[in-house]
């Protein structure tokens, strides 16, 4: 009962930041909003018992990521984004769209639940600390994926000199 | 009456330590700010406030009312909303923080798996207030300080959570409170083990609460105040607040990881328990002092204002001093451990927040190329070498049986010579640098 | 230790509404309480006595951009050594041969930007080019 209502506390103030995000005309407001929603986000993990998930989430999208795109809402002139048209004139084919495609999962859950295959939820007081299960994980099974991450962050190591050189 | 208190402890305390928080860390913050102007005074041969009070003890009482009775400014062209906003980030982000540490074993708001790495990713959090109002507040002082402010906390952010991996190697958990059994198991503080990370992570706790030499965002002298150039009256005061309240937050997670958090020096040693003393001992030391300086005080007011500090160090002496002359078992003697564990908790945060005061006051500040240069160019490669180097003393400890003192000073010693590497290579660049400089 | 449920994270959101609740209300008792003399000159931004002119919000140095973006990467690299840290007791010398090599290939990376001149602000490359 309580894990629900933190559930769908997390997920109705997730949803709502993600539509302001959209709706604001005012790029930092919407950055604000997008940080309110990964914190939500990082909200739902917790209710997953996923400790070091959530942590991550706000260490590195809500204190990381957010930090890269305040910095480039800064950097591009606010006055242009305020001044421009923010829905081009078919926004309602769009919102139809989306509101068919929502429809459409709805019923594809609703009726195809009996044939998801749902596996039962461990009991949450069983488990371990999630860091520990998490590094147990990656440091003997995936321990090639683990490598191969590091090469990815080279190359957006690299990627990242590339870009800011061209830009200077 | 142990069954009641077993009973109500984990819905009670929590609730008590997370009112005390909220409600006291506003006062100790007034109070950290009356110390360092007095230490600053001290250091300039100054006596710093005199007037409020008897020695200036009331001073942040009567600064806090003349904030809270000050006009409240938006400028015209502020974003109203996030100016608002702002200050109210940084508070939360900073006292949130403070949630998962243990300040002696009974006095801890909640002991979470992943303790440690909840203070830091939430600290970080408080980059949001400090660009969020720089940004706001349309000025140019302003946008200039969020942004050297945002620039400086990422870099040096960086290196502290690499000093913290360090001390993790060596405790193999996240929970604060752990990591000081830890400790306490191993009858050696971690500072010991890990003298290089500790003195990584205090360099870049220095750095991550804009304190001087790395004070650059709100440099004075270039950028009027820097962030909070437009803020004034209680949202200024809310700044104020948010950068105590993560110094106490640094310090804290300073003294957990590498100074022993609430154990007491020699703690496992018995010929050292004479140490339990030290606390009632200190008190009485202060009270002391205080009526010593009653006759003096010029005022009748003054005179009753320090006899009454006088007593109250006289009563938190006696009550230290309980537990250890009442027979053991009772529920005095119990009350030991939370009482002494808070005080020698405390006692590290003020010592460390001492030594912050004192390079204040000594070094000069950075420039900003070379503020960016030691974040990146020194402490990020040190910290790296430094967290591998406690991996391979624990390592060669524990596979191929070294003792800890070969294992941990080889690495050390190697560590260092990385360091000192970096610091000739960075000598280097920067007398090339002057060559250039003056051919151009 | 607790284990692993939520409600060790009950006092948290208890803590969270205090710290709200105790901000928000003294910048609302302030405003109740203050002084209010409002004035077009107090409510510009200030620059020391001159005329403010123009938005403050200019496009800044692609450096700062730079700097963020460096931050996440290493970010990104200090997360994978936490559980690392935790369980290195279990892992004994495999996990640091596993994280020697991590470290090791991170580092050819952090090579490439400090001979890039990312690492530095003022980059000295520039300002020979100008000496010569």
């Amino acid at each position: 009962m309580l894990d629900q209502i933190v559930f769908y506390f997390f997920a109705v103030l997730a949803v709502i930041s993600a539509v302001m995000v959209v709706t604001r005309r005012n790029v930092v407001q919407s950055a604000i909003f997008l940080i309110t929603a990964l914190l939500a986000t990082a909200g739902i993990f917790l209710q997953l018992h996923a400790e070091f998930l959530f942590i991550v989430q706000v260490i590195l999208y809500a204190g990381g990521i957010m930090v890269l795109f305040v910095f480039v809402i800064m950097l591009v002139s606010l006055d242009v984004s305020l001044n421009q048209v923010q829905f081009n004139r078919q926004w309602w084919l769009g919102l139809l769209l989306a509101l068919v495609l929502g429809a459409q999962l709805t019923i594809a859950v609703a009726v195809g639940r009996a044939g998801l295959p749902l596996g039962e939820p461990a009991p949450a007081k069983m488990l371990e600390p999630s860091t520990q299960l998490v590094g147990r994980v990656l440091f003997s099974e995936y321990v090639l994926p683990f490598e191969i991450a590091s090469i990815l962050l080279l190359v957006a190591m690299i990627g990242a000199v590339v870009m800011a050189k061209k830009k200077i | 009456m142990h069954t009641l208190i077993e009973f109500a402890k984990p819905i009670l305390v929590p609730l008590i330590c997370a009112v005390v928080i909220v409600a006291v860390l506003p006062l100790v913050a007034g109070y950290i700010v009356l110390l360092e102007r007095k230490l600053m005074a001290d250091m300039q041969a100054r006596l710093g406030p005199m007037r409020v009070g008897p020695h200036g003890l009331l001073q942040p009482i009567a600064d806090a009312v003349k904030l809270l009775l000050k006009e409240d400014i938006i400028p015209e062209e502020a974003d109203k909303a996030i100016f608002w906003v702002a200050p109210l980030i940084s508070v939360t982000v900073a006292m949130l923080a403070m949630a998962a540490l243990a300040i002696g074993p009974w006095f801890q708001i909640a002991d979470l798996n992943i303790g440690l790495l909840f203070v830091m990713g939430i600290g970080a959090l408080g980059i949001f207030g400090i660009v969020l109002g720089g940004w706001s507040s349309n000025s140019h002082y302003s946008l200039l300080g969020a942004l050297r402010s945002a620039a400086q906390l990422v870099s040096y952010e960086t290196a502290a959570g690499m000093a913290i991996v360090g001390g993790l190697l060596l405790a193999g958990t996240l929970s604060t409170r752990e990591i000081i059994q830890t400790q306490d198991d191993y009858g050696v503080w971690f500072i010991f083990a890990a003298p290089v990370g500790f003195f990584i992570y205090a360099v870049a706790s220095i750095a991550e609460t804009n304190r001087a030499p790395f004070d650059l965002p709100e440099a004075e002298s270039e950028l009027v105040a820097g962030y909070m150039t437009e803020y004034s009256g209680f949202r200024w005061a809310l700044y104020f607040l948010a950068e105590y309240t993560n110094m106490v937050v640094v310090a804290s997670i300073a003294t957990t990881l590498f100074l022993g958090g609430w154990l007491r020096p020699f703690a496992g040693t018995k010929a050292f328990d004479f140490l339990d003393y030290l606390p009632s001992l200190l008190m009485l030391v202060f009270a002391g002092y205080c009526f010593y300086r009653v006759p003096k005080q010029p005022v009748k007011i003054q005179q009753a204002v320090l006899a009454a500090v006088g007593l109250l160090l006289i009563l938190l002496a006696g009550i230290l001093a309980a537990p250890l002359l009442v027979p053991a078992g009772s529920l005095v003697a119990d009350a030991k451990a939370g009482l002494h564990g808070a005080f020698w908790f405390l006692l590290k945060v003020g010592l460390y927040l001492y030594v912050f005061m004192w390079l204040r006051f000594t070094f000069p500040r950075y420039r900003f190329d070379q503020l960016m240069h030691l974040g990146w160019q020194f402490l990020v490669p040190l910290s790296i070498v430094n967290v591998m180097g406690i991996g391979l003393a624990l390592v060669l400890h524990r596979q191929w049986g070294w003792g800890h003192l070969p294992a941990f000073g080889l690495t050390t010693v190697l560590t260092l010579a990385v360091a000192g590497w970096l610091a000739w290579a960075g000598e280097k660049k920067e007398k090339q640098r002057a060559i250039v400089g003056e051919e151009a | 230790m607790t284990g692993n449920d939520l409600q060790s994270y009950a006092p948290l959101l208890l803590h969270l509404t205090l710290a709200m609740a105790l901000s928000g209300v003294l910048v609302l008792l302030s405003s109740l309480v203050g002084w209010r003399r409002p004035s077009t000159t107090k409510s510009q931004p200030y620059e020391c006595g001159i005329t403010p002119t123009g938005d403050a919000r200019e496009p800044f140095s692609v450096k700062f951009y730079l700097v963020a973006m460096v931050f996440i990467l290493f970010d990104v690299e200090a997360i994978f050594l936490y559980p690392w840290a935790y369980i290195f007791r279990e892992l004994r010398w495999f996990g640091f041969v596993e994280m020697i090599l991590y470290i090791g290939i991170l580092l050819v990376g952090y090579f490439y930007l400090w001979k890039k001149g990312a690492l530095d602000w003022n980059r000295p490359a520039v300002r020979r080019d100008r000496a010569s």
